[in-house]
């Protein structure tokens, strides 16, 4: 165990698979001399060679059409795109084709390729840095959508996301790339894909979050304990596939439910949580499901960017809004 | 630019034969194959047999002479018109058939054939053929990727894209053009303000070759030396086979809206099986006889391969479900019982 931050953790993740199986290259903009643009790839093509940690030509299609190309032929490429927000050029690639491949090969074909993704704001950069629309990536078939919110679960699901014989959309919240320390595992450090974890039990009410979230639900759930409410706390972890019998689960058990997402709130990962909580829990609800999201707007820039980022406050207000406060 | 020629329209060799005697009548044998599965897959599409059918007719050679360059193990990425390239690296009738039919297992050729299922989406395959050959570069193999496809995909920003990393990591891919002159109803000078697509090469630090597309054996010797080269570890290639699609540009299309038949005619003087044909009776090696016999052994052949797909079940109504990943996740298994009937609604 070593006390890291989550980008030390990635870098961490990146580094065992690298080292473990010569199948694994990395390959986006910046990603090798300079680190990347948040230095999650430090140090590795020093470590491991410019022809594992490539630095290609600014072209997203290019980059992820490629990874797949070499996924295809049995390496197991992770690809970077910058931010979330430059993804869109190389979406046709992830929706016509990475997504597809196994499907229209009937299994002949496999593209097990990781595509990694910074995503949300909080930071103040410039436009299109601070999109938080992974809801686009969750609603497309054939490729699996993970949103570490620790630096643990972040190498964990890295390590997992890599050995998955599937393509992985892995996004990573900005603003806690340094915000959080933990202790994380040495070495190889698996958890599995399409698992939540309730990571802090409660009984009043449940708050699900994913990403740069979590930490903000975390800071409600403390804030509502002061005033003796009790909140559990469910780090979805995986965005597609949702595990929803974790969610059901407690919502049975506490019969509220707010669910927490960056994302705009039309057709949202909230939306879904919500849409599930009513099929399978809506005899055990106490009040309706409330959504805390970020709004169909797009992302104001720095100025006043925290109001589109829900913060704690607004959580806690959903929350006293279904305890009937 | 004048596009490389061998064997002119007449049959007549221009230069030395890049193909020795019998490796042309073998070649003109799997041209009328080729040409026997297009008219018999448009028949069957014409009965309702099979869905939308994009004929290939009069693009033959572009696709048989560079085919005929490869290695059984190499790399293939090519487009929905491209069958008769596919069928020469492996890619069974059966599988062809089976994916106009609307049946997933069409894109699964047997083991060993290193055929990607063909690109319905223009112009993002190009790419694929760069990551695959790339991965072979770095594996340290000689196997080579070649991908085809048409004039309209070049307007594309993938194709950009595929061409500048093949320039930039010197992969060992094959880029085909088959320049047929029409992307649907827009014609080749709507595409581009370039003189050829060829030249479009030395943008990107590539080679780029402009051949007679219609020329059996101008086409095998382009695509001979792209892949010797690519085998080498010298990088890519361009190839731009000059041709046309005889057709329209599927069995959905009406073509006389857009293009005069008559400027087909000078085309169809220029038909690839027919020079060959020529070529081949000029050297008393062909005979009425013999083609006849290789048509009706293709026509039995290609028969037989629809009666199998025609005679396969189609897949059950959940199995789509279990062709999404390795295993299906629990949010599938979930929508599969409600599609069955057995399950709760949701989850």
């Amino acid at each position: 165990m070593t006390e890291m931050n989550m980008a030390h953790a990635l870098n961490d993740a990146l580094a065992v698979a690298l080292a473990d199986d010569d199948r694994v290259v990395m390959l986006g903009e910046d990603v090798g001399l300079t680190g990347g643009v948040f230095r999650v790839t430090d140090g590795l093509q020093e470590r491991f060679g410019a022809s594992r940690v490539i630095d290609t030509p600014v072209a997203e299609s290019g980059i992820v059409g490629a990874a797949f190309g070499m996924a295809i032929a049995g390496m197991r490429p992770v690809a970077e795109i910058q931010f979330l927000g430059f993804s869109y050029p190389g979406y046709d690639q992830i929706v016509s084709h990475v997504g597809r491949i196994r499907n229209r090969s009937n299994h002949r074909f496999t593209a097990p390729l990781v595509i990694r993704m910074p995503f949300g704001g909080g930071i103040g950069a410039a436009e299109h840095h601070s999109e938080s629309s992974e809801a686009i990536y969750a609603h497309t078939p054939g490729i699996k959508v993970v949103a570490p919110g620790t630096p643990a679960a972040a190498k964990g699901l890295l390590l997992a996301a890599i050995e998955d014989p599937d393509p992985v959309i892995f996004l990573e919240p900005i603003r806690v790339y340094r915000a959080i320390k933990e202790d994380v595992p040495a070495g190889r450090y698996l958890l599995p894909l399409g698992v939540a974890e309730v990571v802090r039990p409660g009984t009043d009410v449940t708050l699900v979050a994913y990403g740069a979230m979590l930490r903000d639900a975390g800071r409600a759930a403390e804030a509502l304990a002061t005033d003796g409410v009790s909140a559990e706390v469910i780090d979805l972890r995986t965005l597609s596939p949702l595990d929803a019998d974790t969610i059901v689960t407690s919502a049975v058990k506490t019969g509220r439910v707010v669910a927490i997402s960056e994302g705009h709130r039309t057709a949202g990962i909230a939306s879904e949580v919500a849409a599930i909580v009513q099929e399978r829990a809506l005899y055990s609800l106490l009040a309706p499901v409330a959504r805390v999201t970020g709004w169909d707007t797009i992302v104001p820039l720095k100025r006043t960017e925290r109001h589109h980022i829900p913060s704690v406050d607004r959580i806690v207000a959903a929350v006293r809004r279904t305890l009937g406060d | 630019m004048d596009p490389l020629r061998i064997l002119d329209v007449d049959g007549r060799l221009l230069g030395p034969s890049p193909l020795p005697p019998e490796e042309i009548r073998r070649l003109f044998a799997v041209l009328l194959t080729v040409r026997a599965y297009d008219h018999k897959a448009s028949a069957l599409q014409r009965q309702g047999r099979l869905a939308t059918y994009a004929q290939f007719e009069g693009q033959e050679a572009a696709q048989v002479g560079s085919a005929a360059a490869l290695r059984p193990d190499d790399w293939m990425v090519a487009t929905y018109r491209d069958a008769a390239a596919m069928w020469m690296q492996g890619y069974p009738w059966d599988n062809l058939l089976l994916g106009r039919m609307g049946d997933e297992r069409g894109g699964a050729p047997p083991a060993g054939v290193n055929v990607l299922p063909p690109s319905i989406t223009v112009g993002a395959h190009m790419i694929h053929a760069v990551g695959l050959g790339w991965a072979e570069q770095m594996r340290g193999t000689d196997r080579i990727a070649i991908t085809y496809f048409g004039d309209g995909a070049t307007s594309e920003g993938d194709f950009h894209e595929a061409m500048n990393f093949a320039g930039v990591y010197r992969t060992p891919t094959v880029f085909v053009c088959q320049n047929n002159g029409w992307a649907i109803s827009m014609s080749r000078d709507r595409q581009t303000a370039s003189e050829t697509i060829a030249q479009k090469g030395i943008a990107y630090g590539i080679p780029g070759t402009l051949v007679d597309g219609n020329d059996l054996l101008a086409v095998f010797a382009a695509t001979r030396d792209a892949v010797a080269r690519a085998r080498r570890g010298e990088g890519a290639t361009l190839i731009e086979a000059l041709t046309q699609r005889m057709g329209p540009h599927t069995t959905a299309d009406d073509a006389g809206r857009y293009r005069e038949e008559r400027s087909l005619e000078d085309w169809r003087r220029r038909d690839p099986l027919d020079r060959v044909r020529r070529h081949l009776q000029a050297s008393g090696s062909w005979s009425e006889d013999w083609e006849h016999e290789v048509v009706t052994a293709a026509a039995a052949e290609i028969e037989a391969a629809v009666g199998r797909a025609e005679d396969l079940a189609p897949f059950g109504a959940g199995a789509a479900f279990d062709r999404m990943f390795a295993r299906p996740t629990a949010v599938l298994e979930a929508q599969r019982a409600e599609l069955l009937g057995e399950g709760k609604a949701g989850s």
